[in-house]
């Protein structure tokens, strides 16, 4: 392939809906309780790649996850909607990392994909909400970064012209390649399934898959390489252990605590007249108002 | 060396920053604690001037990287001179804003260097840590708290071997505070040209369109906030006219920000500004835990709702069972015929 696309994404509990039952007697969060889906962020960055490609010839989209073996979901939802393929890094060395380590481990794995031109993520996902993998994965590959992308300007195969949504504005920037861009959630959203995609990747597996299904997909994976999943563990992506997991991650987190907040003692009315009155006349007794 | 700096932002008309002068402030606090200096960087095209500008709050030294080609901000030139700075100088703790330039430099900076960065604190202390496995003992480590899982927990989280200690803070979290009797305070150039190679500027900025801070929330005495509750668009109008009568601003929970009720700047909570005003009229808001985060330090809460078991009503001074269709017309009258 001429063109080559890396896609970061991630799967990610849903913290937007935390009910009562996701939440453990000691104030932390029963990750199980809640639904795994994909980062939010990440699939207007898997439609960002889609529309380089659609503009590209010969342009290829990769996934690369990482996470538990059930991360795989990530990669087969991505190629229904029209990415090439995947790769899922996953390890149990991989445990503990915080975004620095992250960051290590997915740039050597993209290292492993050269030559790259693009790598896209979501700005930032919804479990830490930090933002910090995109820019430490640009930095970690020296590739200049262009951080809250929200549309395509234009591209070719020299450049890309990117619109940046910031706080009160915009920016337009322009960067050679190979680059990272993060993108905003206000970007286009994420075209839904292809029938023709969904019937080619439908039986898309890893080998970790396979085992624990018992399944013999050699003689398909012989016929249709495209199917098999790939897994990269830490010697695959040729990692540093010490720059990973909790030695490799800086920061320690020394407690975690529920939100409490100090309750009042309100005064309750039902907004009569003579109530509101009343209350108006105690907040401007006060010079609360007026 | 191991004193606090603070990455200071420039606006557009080249003035420093509201969340870098509140950065400052917080900084002063924790440089004191730990018996350090404070120190500012500011990178961009201004002069020595600029320094007027912190000197009101505490800062010591100012580290200037005055040039035209820092400014509009990109990132690979302002992070090659925080590094080699960083490097040189040996800070303790370094604060960002958590902007769009904050967040964007922040993990830049915390990569090359390798050390932690916390995103998004909602508070910083100096505190102490022993290693429940090693044993191992620290002494004076900043704690950077913030929420966590879509703002349903709060973690403190520490870093014990790398330094600085870095942390991104939102506008309007901490408090822009003059010290009295501010010293003086020294600036030191910084030489550019051998900081930053030509070839960091591969990242062309075509255009910007930045306007100029229209709502302003934060620094509001009285905020009328509503949320999903409110229902629509229109039904807000009243919020803006009980807003417009008690001089206050409007303000929203995310819910209603969603629902394109109103702007994106009037979000109030983890997620939008923190604000602690006189008064704060909560309409049709249950107040999840990250909005409650955003407001729960007002002096006085009133809360509106049809639902009496709403969170936010936990928080309230004053509750009223009521739709905000009925209780915000009386409050309006009765204001207009007996405020003075």
């Amino acid at each position: 392939m001429s063109f080559r696309i890396v896609v970061m994404a991630k799967q990610v509990p849903d913290t937007r809906n935390v009910g009562k039952d996701a939440m453990k007697a000691d104030g932390t969060v029963n990750r199980a309780a809640l639904p795994a889906i994909f980062n939010p962020e990440d699939l207007n960055a898997l439609e960002m790649a889609l529309r380089i490609k659609d503009q590209i010839a010969d342009c290829e989209v990769v996934i690369v996850t990482m996470g538990p073996p059930r991360a795989a979901d990530i990669i087969r939802e991505s190629t229904f909607r029209g990415a090439d393929r995947g790769i899922l890094i996953t390890d149990r060395r991989f445990a503990g990392s915080d975004t620095l380590a992250t960051s290590y481990a997915i740039s050597m794995a993209v290292r492993k994909l050269f030559p790259v031109n693009l790598v896209i993520a979501g700005r930032q996902a919804i479990d830490g909400d930090t933002a910090q993998v995109g820019p430490q994965v640009a930095e970690k590959l020296k590739f200049p970064q262009i951080t809250y992308a929200e549309d395509i300007v234009a591209v070719d195969e020299k450049s890309i012209t990117i619109k940046r949504r910031l706080e009160r504005g915009i920016e337009v920037v322009k960067t050679p390649y190979p680059a990272v861009i993060t993108v905003h959630g206000s970007a286009p959203a994420c075209r839904t399934r292809n029938a023709r995609h969904l019937i080619k990747f439908k039986k898309a597996k890893t080998s970790t898959e396979l085992q624990e299904q018992s399944l013999d997909y050699t003689n398909l994976f012989d016929k249709c390489p495209y199917l098999h999943i790939q897994e990269w563990s830490v010697d695959d992506i040729e990692a540093d252990t010490t720059w990973l997991g909790l030695s490799g991650s800086p920061t320690k987190v020394k407690k975690i605590e529920n939100v409490v907040f100090t309750a009042k003692e309100s005064l309750k009315m039902n907004g009569t007249d003579e109530e509101m009155n009343h209350l108006m006349k105690t907040l401007i007794d006060a010079h609360i108002i007026g | 060396m191991n004193n606090v700096f603070i990455y200071c932002e420039l606006t557009e008309e080249n003035t420093i920053a509201d969340v870098s002068l509140e950065l400052c402030s917080k900084g002063r606090k924790l440089a004191n604690d730990l018996g350090v200096k404070l120190e500012a960087v500011v990178i961009g095209n201004v002069d020595e001037t600029i320094a007027e500008q912190l000197k009101p709050y505490g800062v010591d030294t100012l580290h200037l990287a005055n040039d035209k080609r820092l400014s509009p901000y990109t990132t690979m030139p302002h992070a090659a001179i925080v590094c080699e700075l960083f490097r040189q100088e040996n800070p303790e703790i370094a604060l960002f804003g958590a902007t769009s330039v904050g967040r964007d430099l922040a993990p830049r900076v915390a990569s090359e260097l390798r050390c932690g960065l916390t995103a998004d604190c909602t508070s910083l202390e100096i505190g102490d840590h022993s290693e429940t496995k090693s044993g191992k003992e620290y002494k004076n480590l900043l704690y950077q708290i913030r929420p966590a899982f879509g703002g349903n927990i709060i973690a403190t989280i520490i870093n014990p071997e790398t330094r600085p200690q870095m942390a991104t803070v939102r506008e309007g979290v901490m408090k822009k505070e003059t010290v009295a009797n501010a010293g003086n305070i020294s600036v030191k150039n910084v030489d550019v040209n051998k900081m930053v190679s030509p070839e960091l500027f591969a990242v062309e900025i075509i255009e910007r369109h930045i306007e100029a801070q229209k709502i302003n929330i934060k620094n509001a005495n009285i905020i009328v906030a509503g949320g999903y509750g409110v229902g629509t668009k229109e039904n807000f109008k009243l919020l803006f006219d009980l807003a417009e009568v008690l001089g206050g601003e409007v303000g929203a929970s995310r819910a209603a920000v969603d629902a394109g009720f109103v702007e994106h700047e009037r979000q109030i909570g983890q997620t939008g500004v923190t604000v602690r005003p006189k008064l704060y009229i909560a309409c049709g808001i249950s107040g999840a835990v990250q909005h409650r985060a955003g407001m729960a330090e007002s002096a006085t809460i009133i809360s509106i709702n049809t639902d009496a078991n709403a969170p936010v009503n936990q928080i309230a001074d004053y509750v009223i069972n009521g739709d905000i269709a009925d209780i915000l017309p009386k409050m309006i009258k009765y204001y207009r015929s007996n405020s003075k």
